[in-house]
């Protein structure tokens, strides 16, 4: 409260920030650089290779309180802000970006949207068990037949008697191999059309909930992704969340915070990629010298380290804006496309300098070049970003 | 008895860095270079804030001298579970030539004046690995010392402590007040939680000057020359065993 109040008297404060973290903050940056080093870093290439979800290292997050940032304590969580959430989720995707996700979906689209739009009984029954990283959530908005599109949901949720029955398929949901539950979008009325989406919390496992198989993506592999199938899934009235009918807001909403946290997942793949590829032109020798000192090279690492540290900053400063409890949705746009298009160009630039060794796994440059490529994909496409950006500017000019 | 912990915590540079000597060959390079806690120094606080965790003490107090910038590493201290911390100002030359003998004065003095009933230190420094500070320290006080210590327990009034000695294992049981350095296998230090960290802001960190505690900062050690180790040469191939032990012979090893 006492960071919020300074923040919200004086935006001055907020910008000196991005200069110089706080002393909790900076601690808690450190405290998550130590665990990725540690305990990330080392399995992470494993982990990919065998698509094997970090269970233990999920749940030594949740005793660090990383599952559950912005948790009130009394609920169990750390009780910390989200630039705070920023800075653990870059550290911890810059270990392993998998890790990273589960981290990500658990907070922001998870546990997120309950703390916002859930009564109390709710968010003790459904964030609670949620923030010690012995269970996970996730969140079920996109479906086969749409996915920006995210107000043409045809999954429906039908009244019957003191129950909702839901059918339906979600596509692409990240943690539902390892989840103990899930927010899932459904519409009680297709004529309304976006307006008649709803909030649901249903509980994993679930009779009449069953997944698909896993995807075989790309990248983030220990992270599990595939269809959520809904067949006459019933759940009790008081699992809706929020209103009746508030279901695409709270979908756009939570995904507003979601995208700070992708946004900080994609540094966190940048920053790897920019460590790797200047680590390597130190080391690496040609024409008698190390590359490092070859002005192709360096133009290229400068251009990654701008590209970074600018969509850091624009990380920091939507989450600052959130913290103050002022309008993000630009900013966070903004830097979610900013940080994608950073981790997708850095860890492309990384495989360039390291030439034949960054197309193999002995380094990680091939792994982070895969992880990379999601980010300009979920939680809102690049496109679906400039849309967003666009939006709000044009707003802007208006008055 | 007090309940009192005394926690030595050393600022280090941060043993994954490639050190780097200056150009003048005077010291290694510092600035800007990450520092941390001394791994030693984490094990320490640990098993301070488990003997806390089990009420077997009352209070852990985490104390470092330098400049500033040791306040980040009580800091740590304090979001691991140390209560409040000490932070001894010692700056410019006097901190260029603090050694074991100018911090075990300084940690002898605290340890009377807060009345502690155990001091735990990191065995030795990463920087300069003089493994001197807790000796040092236990002798000004005329206090036991449980050194290497790779297990500590409370035994009515005395402590249990197993050290790690080249032929193995050793355990002796030392009256308190003491002295204990931890070894590596001691325990693993835990990663503050992010509660902790926000607690740790609120906790005291106290500003002392070593004049304060009436020691005299001066040094007996004079550093000549700080050089990189020697590069590692190219080894000799040798046909037979006998060849190999004359060789050997030759180099005065054997």
């Amino acid at each position: 409260t006492e960071r919020a109040l300074g923040l919200c008297l004086s935006g001055c404060r907020g910008l000196s920030q991005l200069a110089e973290l706080p002393d909790t903050h900076q601690l808690l940056r450190q405290t998550c650089r130590d665990f990725a080093d540690r305990e990330l870093n080392p399995i992470a290439a494993k982990l990919d290779k065998e698509h094997v979800y970090p269970a233990k290292q999920i749940q030594e997050l949740g005793a660090m309180g990383v599952m559950a940032i912005e948790v009130p304590e009394e609920l169990g969580g750390a009780g910390m802000d989200y630039l705070a959430y920023s800075l653990a989720m870059e550290e911890i995707s810059r270990g392993c970006a998998s890790t990273g996700v589960v981290v990500s979906v658990n907070n922001s689209l998870y546990i997120g949207p309950v703390l916002k739009f859930g009564s109390e009984e709710q968010k003790r029954e459904w964030i609670t068990p949620f923030t010690t990283g012995e269970k996970v959530g996730c969140f079920a908005l996109s479906e086969p037949g749409n996915g920006s599109d995210a107000g043409a949901a045809s999954t429906t949720a039908r009244q019957d008697g003191d129950e909702w029955v839901l059918n339906g398929t979600k596509a692409w949901i990240t943690n539902s191999w390892d989840a103990s539950a899930t927010v899932v979008f459904a519409t009680t009325d297709k004529s309304l059309k976006h307006k008649g989406i709803s909030a649901f919390l249903v509980p994993m496992p679930h009779p009449g909930l069953s997944l698909g198989k896993k995807e075989d993506k790309l990248g983030i592999k220990a992270s599990s992704t595939a269809n959520i199938i809904l067949e006459d899934c019933r759940v009790p009235l008081g699992n809706m969340l929020g209103p009746r009918g508030a279901g695409f807001k709270i979908a756009m909403q939570t995904l507003d915070s979601g995208r700070i946290g992708i946004a900080a997942q994609a540094l966190g793949i940048a920053q790897a990629s920019l460590d790797c590829a200047a680590d390597y032109a130190h080391k690496r020798t040609a024409f008698g010298s190390p590359i490092g000192k070859l002005q192709a090279i360096q133009f290229k690492l400068a251009d990654m380290a701008v590209a970074v540290e600018s969509a850091r900053l624009l990380t920091w400063k939507a989450s600052l804006l959130r913290d103050a409890k002022k309008p993000f949705t630009k900013e966070a746009a903004m830097a979610k496309l900013a940080a994608s298009e950073a981790a997708t160009y850095c860890s492309h630039q990384a495989i360039q300098v390291l030439g034949g060794m960054g197309y193999v796994a002995d380094m990680p440059a091939e792994r982070h070049y895969r992880d990379a490529r999601i980010t300009e994909i979920y939680e809102g496409t690049s496109e679906i970003q400039r849309l967003v950006i666009a939006g709000q500017l044009l707003k802007e000019y208006q008055s | 008895m007090s309940g009192r912990v005394l926690v030595g915590v050393k600022r280090v540079i941060d043993y994954a860095v490639k050190i780097r000597v200056k150009p003048d060959n005077s010291s290694v390079v510092t600035d800007g270079v990450k520092h941390s806690m001394n791994p030693f120094c984490e094990i320490a606080v640990e098993e301070a804030v488990k003997l806390k965790e089990k009420k077997l003490i009352k209070e852990v107090v985490a104390v470092s001298c330098g400049p500033q910038q040791a306040q980040e590493t009580i800091r740590t201290a304090l979001a691991m579970g140390a209560d409040r911390g000490i932070h001894v100002e010692v700056t410019g030359k006097d901190y260029e030539t603090l050694g074991p003998l100018q911090v075990s004065k300084i940690m002898a003095a605290l340890a009377k004046k807060e009345d502690a009933q155990l001091v735990i230190l990191g065995k030795q420094a990463i920087d300069d690995d003089c493994n001197q500070t807790g000796q040092m320290t236990a002798a000004l006080l005329d206090w036991p010392q449980g050194t290497f210590a790779s297990e500590v327990s409370f035994d009515g009034d005395k402590i249990k402590v197993v050290r790690e000695i080249d032929g193995g294992l050793e355990t002796i049981k030392i009256k308190t007040p003491a002295v204990v350095t931890a070894d590596l296998r001691l325990n693993t230090p835990r990663y503050a939680t992010l509660p902790n960290i926000m607690k740790a802001k609120k906790k005291k960190i106290a500003n002392v000057k070593p004049a304060d505690l009436g020691v005299d900062l001066t040094s007996r050690l004079e550093v000549v020359r700080v050089d990189e180790p020697p590069q590692r040469q190219a080894g000799v191939k040798v046909e037979t065993v006998d060849d190999l032990v004359g060789k050997l012979k030759e180099a005065g090893t054997v």
